[in-house]
Order: C-alpha cells, then structure tokens, then sequence
C-alpha cells in the first residue's frame, strides 16, 4: 500500500492552470524525484501537498486517510504536517534562532518534548548532517550547504515519514551542493521516505528509485528511474534529457 | 553672571532634575508601555489582515496622526468631561501619549512585521508550529529588531513630548520650571537649564538605544 497518493490535483494562480490534473504515489522507502523544466509545476506541486499552498481540487490518501485537498480542515492539515518535514530551496532556517534553537523549537513548541529530551534528538539529527560542531552559530553565520544541512536535521529530528525537498540545492553554489547531496544520498540509503524536486539529474539518476516527469502541469511520464533514463517512453522525455546532458557537456 | 542668577540656577537645577527623575521619566515610561501595547496589537491585526478589526486600526491610525497631539490632550482632558468624563491629569497624559504615539508605533511595526520573509511563516508551518507559536518564536521577535531604532525614535520624542502635560495641569519638569520662573522671571536662563536636563535625559535614551541594537544584533548577520 502506498503511503502519500494523490489524486488528480489542480491549481490555477489569477486564471492559469499550474496543475493539470497530477498523480502521484510513494510508497515507503521510495525516493521520488520529480524532473522537468521551470514552470513546469513542479514547486507547485509540492506545495499543495505540504499544504503551503491550496490545491483547487485534488484527493489525498495519507497512511490509509482520505483528504479532499480543497476542503481539508486546519486540524488535519497540522496532523499531517507532523510526519512530514519540507526542505525548501532557499533553506528558511529561523534567522534569530541559532542551529541547535532550530532544530529543536519544533520539538519542545509543537512536540512538547522536555528540553534534554529535545536537545538529545536535535544533536543526533545534527550529527547525521554533520553539522554538531555548529550548534551555537545563527544561520547567518554558515554557507548556504551548512544552512541546508541543518535544515535537513531540523526535518530530521521531527521523525517524519518522509521528507518533501524542494529543489534542495539550486540556491548554492556549486561548490557547495555536493555536501548536501550527500547527506541526501546517506538518507536514501538508509530508507527514508522521500519526494525530491530536483535538477540535478546525477542525483535523480543514482539515488532515486522513481521518476516523475512534469511539463506544462502534466505529468509527461512517470517510471523507475532505470527504466527512465535509459529507455523513456516519451519523446519529451528523450529530449529533456538529451538537453541536460548537453548542457552538462557544453 | 550676577551672582542672583547663579544661585537661582543651582537651587532650581535639583528641584527640576527631581521633578524630571519622579513625573517626566515615570509619564515617559507608562505611555510608551502603553503605546507598544497598542502598536504591537494593532500592528498585528493588519498584518494578519482581521477583516473590521483591520479597518478599525486604519481609522485609528488615521485620526490619530492626522490631529495634533496638544489638540488631543485638550480635548479628553478640558472637552470629556462635558460628557461626563473626568480623568485626573496625569493618567490622561498617560492615555493621550500612549495612544498618540501608539499609532505611529504601529506603523513601524507594521512596517517590521511585513520585512520578516515569508519563508520564516512557511518553515514554522512545516515543523508543525501554528500561526501564535510562528509569530511568537520567530516572526516578531525579527521584526523587534527591525523595528527597534524606530521605536527607540519614538521614545525619546514621546520624553520631550511629555512636556505638552503642563498644559493640561500635569506637575512636570517642564511645568515646574514655569512655576518657579514666574517668581523669578529668568526665563532664558530656566528654560535653558530644562532643555540640558531633556537634553541629559535623551542622551542617555540614546546610550540605551545603542546598547539594546548590540544586543539585539547578535544573531544578525555581519559581525
């Protein structure tokens, strides 16, 4: 049984259709990632089943629970979001808080974990993405790959199901997304759960276990990633990534 | 300087500088409690865009900047009580000035609360926070920093402001000096000797100001 399905999504921003009508399922353990070209709809997506943004029509089936997506209650909303945890491109770390304080805010404000409690699991999910030594430092003190690190940690510590990525690494510099990719890839490894907007095609090919093709709000082709890569079914598949690897070669 | 005039001064400066330590400074700091009060409340309810509630703190705002504040003092403490209004001087300085200063308070909060991104509301979401949690943890102690050196602005005008209180009866420092130069008749010398003591007193506002913005700067960016 699949643990996120979602069903037939919509969205429109002023008057354009963003969505066209998406499907999408993950089983657990699966890494997912979600290809295609900007305005392709792909942030768009993840968004609406985070919830940050309201998808106009659209079902949602989470561990066995049905949701219609336009009408979900607030309640629900929270309840979801609890074994969820979203890693956003330009990091969003709490800017007057400092690593550790990041990490563990969700825990003792929502979780209501005591306060050693929260700082042990926060220091675990730290030293995972390899960032302990930094507990004391704002955010404004790091790299944008640290930042995203501890982002990552601060999804970590929650415990969620699965961890929703979007575009985790677009905002770095290009000397700084292997650090971050790596920690992804550990987490692959080791089984979690996770929906991956992503351009980095080295990575959807080597970690991810599922493609989902997007263009223009649909969905173009959705398959494993070996069968993707080296056989896509689509011509606009075939040609997306003949256009990244020659962008890569060029 | 003839000699009556020295000892009027350094009889008079004590006198002043207590009135300035026990009714200016106390006026100063009730008001601007209050008027934080209201500028946070007020604030919020716009950027949490409150249907009516908002439309209410625009009306207040708006009255409020667009009369003078003397005009304000005069008319809840000489003009209420024809309706049956009647507040002692000194806590009707403590409202007028508290809610004169509130709006343009509320302004700069406003105006520090929407400086916060965006992304800071969508990350308290994602960790499970509800909207109080996120502005409680994050978003307005952010836009606090932001808005401090305009709030601080707002202090030390509020402090001279609360001069304006002599006119509504309030024995202040200001309305103290007037006391004692209609015995002595000196007032360049007197009302000099009140503008040093303001001037001392917003001196060391400043100092503060300084002070807090060091510390609140600390998860800031550059050190």
């Amino acid at each position: 049984m699949s643990m996120i399905e979602i069903r037939n999504i919509h969205k429109s921003f002023d008057g354009t259709e963003v969505l066209k009508g998406i499907d999408l399922s993950v089983n657990k353990g699966d890494v997912v990632a979600i290809l295609g070209p900007s305005g392709s709809g792909k942030t768009t997506l993840l968004r609406c089943i985070n919830f940050l943004e309201r998808a106009d029509s659209g079902e949602m089936v989470f561990d066995g629970e049905r949701f219609n997506l336009n009408a979900i209650r607030r309640r629900e909303i929270a309840r979801i979001r609890r074994k969820t945890a979203f890693v956003f491109q330009n990091y969003n770390l709490f800017l007057n808080k400092t690593v550790l304080e990041n990490v563990t805010l969700g825990l003792t404000a929502v979780r209501k974990l005591p306060k050693a409690e929260a700082k042990a699991r926060a220091m675990d999910a730290l030293v995972r993405v390899g960032m302990a030594d930094k507990v004391n430092s704002y955010p404004a003190q790091l790299s944008g790959g640290q930042q995203q690190r501890v982002a990552i940690a601060r999804g970590l510590a929650s415990e969620p199901e699965i961890i929703y990525f979007d575009e985790p690494t677009s905002a770095l510099d290009p000397e700084l997304i292997g650090e971050v990719l790596s920690v992804m890839r550990k987490l692959a490894e080791e089984g979690m759960t996770m929906l991956v907007v992503t351009h980095e095609m080295e990575f959807a090919r080597s970690v991810s276990s599922k493609v989902l093709f997007m263009e223009g709000g649909r969905v173009i082709e959705s398959a494993p990633t070996a069968a993707f890569f080296s056989n896509p079914q689509q011509a606009r598949s075939r040609e997306f990534i003949r256009s990244i690897l020659q962008s890569r070669q060029g | 300087m003839s000699e009556r005039l020295w000892d009027i001064l350094v009889s008079s400066f004590p006198r002043l500088l207590g009135y300035g330590l026990k009714v200016t400074l106390p006026l100063t700091a009730l008001s601007f409690a209050l008027a934080l009060v209201i500028s946070v409340i007020v604030a919020m309810i716009q950027y949490a865009k409150v249907p009516v509630l908002r439309q209410l703190c625009r009306f207040y705002i708006w009255i409020i900047r667009g009369t003078p504040l003397l005009v304000q003092l005069f008319l809840v403490f000489y003009g209420l009580p024809q309706l049956g209004v009647v507040w002692a001087a000194f806590p009707t300085a403590v409202v007028v000035f508290g809610f004169n200063e509130g709006a343009y308070m509320a302004e700069s909060v406003r105006g520090a609360l929407e400086s916060v991104s965006r992304g800071q509301m969508e990350a308290g979401y994602c960790v499970g926070m509800n909207y109080f949690q996120i502005m409680w943890h994050v978003v307005l102690p952010q836009a606090f920093r932001t808005a401090f050196p305009a709030l601080s602005n707002s202090l030390i005008s509020m402090m001279k402001g609360t001069s304006l209180a002599a006119t509504i009866t309030v024995m202040e420092m200001f309305r103290q000096a007037q006391v004692i130069n209609g015995r002595v008749y000196e007032s360049l010398a007197l009302y000099s000797e009140t503008a040093l003591i303001y001037l001392m007193f917003s001196t060391v506002l400043t100092y503060l100001q300084r002070w807090g913005e060091k510390r609140l700067g600390q998860y800031g960016a550059v050190k």
